[in-house]
């Protein structure tokens, strides 16, 4: 049984729009890696909430707007 | 066509045994006559909720090869609210399948009672007939006659619009063709939203595979009971299956689900304890998987059966590899063509897939270097589950199981042999390939 809840946000990127920047990777180094094309790799576990805050950014500053933080669709 | 509304379909106690969805005559289509003798009129519900309910008891799945229950698809639309829209998805893009559009040309009138079924049964008033113009535009043309026809003699009571999908393996895929249909390219898209909840003219859209809605139109005949005659207690009914032959012929077959693959390809597997022909089964297609033949020979046609190698039933395409063929060469081709059907759009699929497509050319070539087979086996990780569409996840299942399956092969190839005796290209793949908008509309 999982112990995530309703409150628990993930990260996800639209790979259609995603265009391998690679600015997420620096902004949250903790929860997203490059792969070797320079796509994020990112971590599909719940967004700890010490890390909410950095992760909005991440958010913020990807330049095409890919990366999303929600709950799990 | 003078037609009587009230003939009567209460008596008539379904087909005994398989085939049920084709007529007995399969060299020539069955037209509207001949269907209304055999099944009688449409069973019309006059009632939204009936059908989901037979179609539960039923346990009627997609045959389009998600194997989903068709209930639950209804159920999700009409919960959206709104006027929904309906498809027939007819556009059967794997290379060795042909099963719908065998479907199609042979029972049309199956397939289109089933479609105005769950028309009804989702309280749509549009619905759109989906198809690849196969055989010089033959199908296509075969089809919209039916369609006339059916609306000249009332049949019909919402009208069904043909669409052409354009020649492309992703062509059928879900959002790419609600994509089409909406006036853009045959080009997957990213859910949120899913087709269910906003589609065609942003309406809540259900999308069914042409078989399905073909069971669709017996089971509202002849019931949920009837249908469980056949197939296994968790997957009820018999399905539509292209067999592809180790000597080269394909066949249709309407199967009973769970059937033995030995006795659907008792040819190929061999029988009493001598081998067949065949070395391997593609089970799936090229989404599929590689199963070697002597375990093949042990498994049987449903998802429980060929969920412990890794397999599902799909849509019922099987093809059984000669011994004399080379399954690396064999898959090497299939990945090229996977890569160049890419949509392109996602960056690991645009990037990985090419890579591994030359990585298996140089496998099925002599003495390839060790790194080729690690580096092909990262980029699969890194292809995997990171598409809008599930291409990348479908071309890695296929691949991977070919370095299972074929590996002593690969040693052989190190050492500089191929065990091989024929050099013909043995599956089937189409010769067109994308190389402008135009080709994706």
């Amino acid at each position: 049984m999982s112990t995530a809840t309703d409150m628990d946000k993930q990260l996800r990127v639209n790979p259609i729009e995603c265009s391998g920047h690679g600015a997420c990777a620096e902004l949250l180094p903790e929860m997203i890696s490059l792969d070797e094309w320079g796509y994020p790799l990112i971590d599909p576990r719940p967004v700890p909430p010490a890390l909410e805050r950095q992760a909005r950014r991440a958010v913020n500053g990807c330049p095409v707007l890919a990366l999303q933080l929600g709950r799990k669709p | 066509m003078p037609l009587r509304r009230g003939e009567s379909t209460a008596s008539r106690s379904g087909p005994d045994g398989l085939p049920r969805l084709l007529p007995a005559d399969t060299t020539r289509p069955e037209g509207l006559r001949g269907h209304l003798a055999r099944h009688g009129f449409v069973p019309y519900r006059n009632d939204r909720l009936r059908l989901a309910g037979d179609l539960r008891a039923a346990g009627l799945t997609g045959r389009g090869g998600a194997s989903f229950p068709v209930y639950r698809k209804l159920e999700a639309v009409t919960a959206v609210g709104g006027r929904p829209f309906v498809v027939a998805n007819g556009a059967e893009s794997e290379p060795a399948s042909s099963k719908d559009a065998s479907l199609m040309w042979l029972a049309p009138h199956l397939v289109l009672d089933g479609l105005q079924l769950a028309v009804e049964a989702v309280g749509a008033h549009e619905a759109c007939l989906y198809v690849h113009d196969t055989e010089g535009g033959q199908l296509t043309s075969a089809l919209q006659s039916a369609l006339s026809e059916r609306w000249s003699a009332r049949i019909d009571r919402v009208p069904v619009r043909l669409a052409v999908a354009p020649p492309r393996f992703l062509a059928g895929q879900e959002t790419a063709m609600v994509n089409l249909l909406n006036g853009g390219l045959a080009l997957p898209t990213f859910a949120p939203p899913r087709v269910f909840e906003r589609g065609v003219a942003g309406a809540p859209t259900l999308v069914q595979n042409v078989e399905t809605l073909a069971h669709i139109g017996l089971i509202a005949r002849y019931g949920a009971d009837w249908f469980r005659r056949v197939g296994t207690r968790a997957e009820p009914g018999s399905m539509l299956s292209t067999i592809n032959h180790a000597d080269g012929s394909v066949r249709i077959i309407e199967a009973a689900i769970g059937t033995p693959l030995r006795s659907l390809l008792a040819a190929d597997l061999g029988t009493d304890g001598i081998d067949g022909p065949a070395q391997a089964i593609l089970a799936g297609g090229y989404h599929g998987t590689w199963i070697p033949a002597p375990r093949a020979a042990e498994l049987t046609l449903d998802n429980a059966g060929l969920r412990p190698v890794g397999a599902s039933v799909g849509a019922g395409v099987l093809a059984a590899l000669p011994a004399a063929h080379c399954g690396l060469a064999e898959t090497a081709r299939v990945a090229h063509y996977l890569a160049l059907e890419s949509a392109g759009q996602c960056g690991p699929c645009l990037n990985g897939l090419p890579r591994i497509a030359k990585g298996l050319a140089t496998l099925a070539g002599m003495r390839p270097p060790r790194q080729v087979r690690k580096d092909i086996e990262r980029w699969a990780g890194l292809v995997a589950g990171r598409g809008a569409c599930s291409h990348p996840d479908g071309s890695v299942r296929f691949v991977r199981s070919a370095l299972t399956v074929f590996a002593a092969e690969l040693r052989h190839h190190e050492r500089g042999v191929c065990s091989a005796t024929a050099r013909r290209p043995f599956l089937p793949l189409p010769p067109a390939t994308a190389l402008s908008d135009e080709d994706w509309s």
